[in-house]
């Protein structure tokens, strides 16, 4: 590309943005601000779920969000295989035992409940949408099975594609864990009707699920020293139950890091080889002449 | 051009760099295959869901079978009344085209019960002779259809294509009716 | 297929299959023995990576039917189910759904290579146009995939998409229902869409026949846009020379695609898709696919229902009429002063096209939209202009004197400056 051809593009291109950056700023205040960035065990090219951090999310998952949210893809055997909380089959065996799944129909044509075994899913605390809507005010509680994949909010230019390059893929965790921390009482001149919850990072801010976390709500685990490793606190059961939401949601993160660090070595090395392959093959031309 | 390409080919190609391209290549097709051939295996739902399972006897009275699914195979629980027994146990195992005897082909204590697979050995379809009223070919056991094999009330080849004996699922007794399956 | 065939068969069996059967012949003339211009630089191995990505698309899309359920209540927990309980479902999936966008990616540089370096003159206009109707092929394989994990985006970049035919006057609704197989779109709409989405890979294999076929009756364009005239001076023959220089570009581009699926699979793709499809509320934000923006932003641009949907396609088909659009007789905007700035404005205008199409459509983005859209149909007409009174640069007698030149260093006057102002040019 010429100097002058370069320059008149550069032009265009900041001519072209000046006018479409007018917007965001508007739209940003209306979305509520940006979750803030957190780490994430998972997150780069060599990311791992904390397996600590997955178990007492699922504590977390169990005994506060699985009332109203279901995991409807998860079943319980994933809780025991490589990558995820890594729950000793046995354990999994008897959690999925303290639950009643419905089956059927047996011989007399009737459904019938039984206790779960390993290869069930996790059942919906709702018969259906309608059912999950009428209990709830109105308010539909979303499935967490990818849910942490489905959630997002906007990067905008130039960030978005400097996140090619850092890998940053956790909107959806960080927006998780900035919903669950991000409730606080309406500023002035906003009224909350019944049902309604006023939460920062929103789009909107109203929401229709109450503060779901409190400090000290779940009891997690003890150290040798008769303490919790981790604070009680609603910001660490957010870190947690994301974590663990994140692994529903890509339960295979793991093994696919692992493999795409193993192709990329092999890609790297087979380019390598084919550069020095080609220059080799294009140093002579077919009519002896030397190539440029 | 001719000789130019002799020695592009004839020589260059053999040698250290050519070959170690060749052999990552080789390698990284060889790679390739790996997750295109494994995802036909059963995938880990199918897997977990051909856990063992349990089978409660009792509604099965003597003379009575049925048929029930492990894995998605029919399995055939007969209850076999004495004289079904006596003529398995009475079979010279010497002159059968897979030798087994009718206790190889049971648990101990629980003769009563015979718990085979359901497929004839042959090419895969269904023997009559578990709904009452059906044919349970020439040795009062099962008879398949299909291509006219017949086996005996241990589920056993006698006579007909098929080469082997309707086979015995892993299972074991838990209690005196209840069994499981895998 | 140019030329004479410089096939012969070695063993006894080959000649008797070469009487009856000419595929060895015809595999070689094709694939090693083809003379393609020497001075080729790396643009010319998107060929070769565009066979790979059908191809490759092609083979995982197959393993991916063999799990999927194409049924409204169903389509979406059998993706889940591939991408959580198949052995390596999740890597055919995220290789499948970042295939479509590498592929168009892929394209994109192919067909901007051809822009740039005039490879639609003649006597190329068939090729070209055989590969505009690749691209609109590739446009609508494309969308009906990504309709089928039966997400938000699917369901409602359906319901989108599908409404636009009912801008044709009188026939329009009548289309749309059709389309549809029902009075909205449903489980009929997704099980029609899963049929040729298997069906119009195999259809654009057949065109990318078509399109090599007539690539080597006329042979390879080259950045000097000067035909071959001295097959043993200006050519290699494809094997050794293209292959592996054709195989070293696929697996730099293998890189890129393995960045996507193992570190980014989500990237290219919407956070709404995987909610499933409710028909009964649409997403705050809808947006194509990305390789769609640019089109979606001229659709947006025009306030006129059927004169948004005729703009969009006429972005499309005018590509087709390219070759007499462009009145110049030198190929290579390497030697076309004004010609090259106006291709590199064309660039920016589509990448602003790109961007504009993300954005929501209110405000300075329609205003912003509409002058794009212009500068877009602009570029056809500057081009026809332009050729008729801009004075090139003196082209090279030959491929291989231009080879020399650079080689020597940029002596040789206009000719080697021309030639170096192209920093690809290796080959």
């Amino acid at each position: 590309m010429s100097r002058i051809s370069f320059r008149l593009a550069l032009t265009g291109l900041t001519a072209a943005l000046s006018l479409a950056l007018i917007q965001p700023a508007a739209q940003a205040a209306e979305a509520g601000p940006k979750p803030p960035q957190l780490t994430w065990s998972f997150s780069g090219p060599f990311g791992k779920f904390d397996r600590a951090q997955l178990q007492r999310g699922f504590k977390v998952y169990k005994e506060v969000c699985a009332s109203c949210h279901g995991a409807s893809l998860v079943a319980f055997r994933n809780l025991s295989q490589p990558g995820g909380p890594e729950f000793t089959q046995g354990q999994v065996a008897a959690l999925a035992a303290t639950y009643q799944i419905k089956d059927g129909p047996n011989d007399a044509g009737e459904m019938f409940d039984r206790p779960g075994r390993p290869a069930d899913r996790f059942p919906s605390p709702f018969a259906n949408e309608q059912a999950a809507r009428a209990a709830q005010g109105g308010a539909y509680p979303p499935d967490f099975s990818v849910l942490a994949k489905a959630r997002t909010y906007t990067r905008g230019f130039p960030t978005f594609i400097f996140d090619i390059f850092t890998q940053y893929q956790e909107q959806g965790p960080d927006y998780i864990h900035a919903l669950l921390t991000g409730y606080e009482d309406p500023p002035a001149g906003v009224t909350l009707l019944p049902g309604q919850n006023y939460n920062r990072y929103m789009p909107g801010h109203l929401i229709a699920m109450p503060k779901p976390l409190a400090d000290g709500q779940v009891e997690y685990p003890k150290g040798p020293d008769g303490k919790s490793p981790v604070p009680e606190t609603v910001d660490q059961y957010s870190r947690d139950v994301t974590a663990f939401m994140m692994w529903m949601a890509e339960p295979h993160l793991e093994a696919r890091k692992r493999i795409g660090l193993q192709v990329m070595l092999f890609l790297v090395i087979f380019a390598g080889l084919l550069y020095y392959t080609k220059k080799k093959v294009w140093s002579r031309m077919p009519d002896g002449s030397p190539a440029h | 051009m001719a000789h130019a390409t002799d020695t592009s080919t004839g020589t260059t190609r053999r040698d250290f760099l050519m070959l170690a391209t060749g052999a990552a290549g080789a390698v990284g097709v060889g790679a390739l295959v790996i997750p295109l051939i494994s995802q036909l295996a059963p995938d880990a739902q199918t897997v977990a869901a051909g856990a063992p399972v349990d089978v409660d006897l009792t509604p099965i009275a003597e003379g009575q079978a049925i048929k029930l699914f492990w894995r998605g195979k029919p399995i055939f629980v007969r209850h076999r009344t004495k004289k079904e027994i006596e003529e398995a146990k009475a079979v010279d195992v010497a002159t059968l085209r897979d030798p087994q005897t009718d206790a190889q082909r049971t648990k101990a204590g629980h003769e009563q019960f015979l718990v085979i697979f359901g497929n004839c050995t042959h090419l895969g379809c269904i023997p009559l002779g578990t709904a009452p009223g059906e044919s349970k070919g020439d040795y009062d056991g099962w008879f398949c259809p299909c291509h006219g094999s017949h086996y005996d009330s241990s589920g056993r080849i006698r006579k007909g294509p098929a080469p082997l004996n309707l086979p015995v699922p892993p299972y074991a007794f838990n209690g005196d009716t209840k069994i499981r399956i895998g | 297929m140019s030329g004479h065939s410089s096939y012969v068969p070695k063993t006894g069996i080959e000649r008797w299959l070469d009487a009856r059967l000419p595929i060895i012949r015809l595999a070689h003339d094709s694939a090693v023995s083809y003379p393609v211009p020497r001075n080729l630089n790396y643009l010319w191995t998107f060929g070769g990576i565009l066979v790979f990505m059908l191809v490759a698309q092609i083979i995982t899309g197959i393993i991916l039917v063999m799990h999927y359920t194409p049924h409204a209540s169903m389509a979406f927990n059998s993706v889940e189910h591939i991408m959580r309980d198949v052995n390596y479902g999740w890597l055919l999936r995220y290789l499948h759904s970042n295939g479509a966008s590498m592929f168009f990616i892929a394209v994109y540089v192919h067909i901007f290579r051809g822009l740039y370096y005039g490879s639609y003159k003649a006597p190329r206009e068939v090729l070209w146009i055989l590969g505009v109707v690749i691209f609109l092929l590739m446009m609508a394989t494309a969308f009906m995939g990504y309709v089928l994990p039966w997400g938000q985006m699917s369901f409602w970049g359906a319901t989108v998409i599908t409404n636009l035919f009912s801008a044709l006057p009188v026939i329009g609704e009548t289309i749309v229902t059709y389309l549809w197989g029902g009075y909205s779109v449903d489980n009929p709409t997704l099980n029609r869409f899963f049929s040729l989405h298997y069906l119009l890979p195999f259809m654009i294999f057949g065109v990318v026949v078509l399109h090599i076929w007539a690539l080597h009756v006329v042979g390879q364009n080259n950045p000097t846009g000067v035909e071959v005239k001295n097959v043993q001076k200006d050519t290699v023959p494809f094997t050794p020379y293209a292959t592996v220089k054709d195989i070293f570009g696929m697996v730099v581009f293998m890189i890129l695609f393995s960045w996507f699926v193992f570190y980014q699979p989500n990237f290219m793709g919407h956070a709404d898709n995987y909610i499933p499809a409710n028909p009964a509320s649409t997403p705050a934000h809808i947006v194509p696919e990305w390789y769609f923006l640019p089109f979606y932003a001229i659709l947006r641009a025009i306030p006129d229902k059927l004169g948004g949907v005729l703009a969009m396609g006429a972005a499309i088909v005018v590509l087709a009429f390219l070759p007499w659009l462009d009145t110049s007789k030198v190929k290579s905007m390497s030697y076309r002063p004004i010609g090259r700035q106006l291709f590199w404005a064309f660039v920016v205008v589509c990448i602003g096209l790109g961007y504009l199409g993300a954005m929501p459509a209110e405000g300075g983005y329609v205003i912003a939209s509409q002058i794009f859209t212009v500068l877009y149909f602009g570029f056809f007409v500057a081009l026809f202009v332009v050729g008729l009174f801009e004075r090139p640069k003196a082209l090279p007698t030959s491929i291989a004197d231009s080879v020399l030149a650079s080689a020597k260093g940029g002596s040789a006057a206009g000719v080697a400056a021309a030639t170096a102002a192209e920093p690809n040019v290796k080959g």
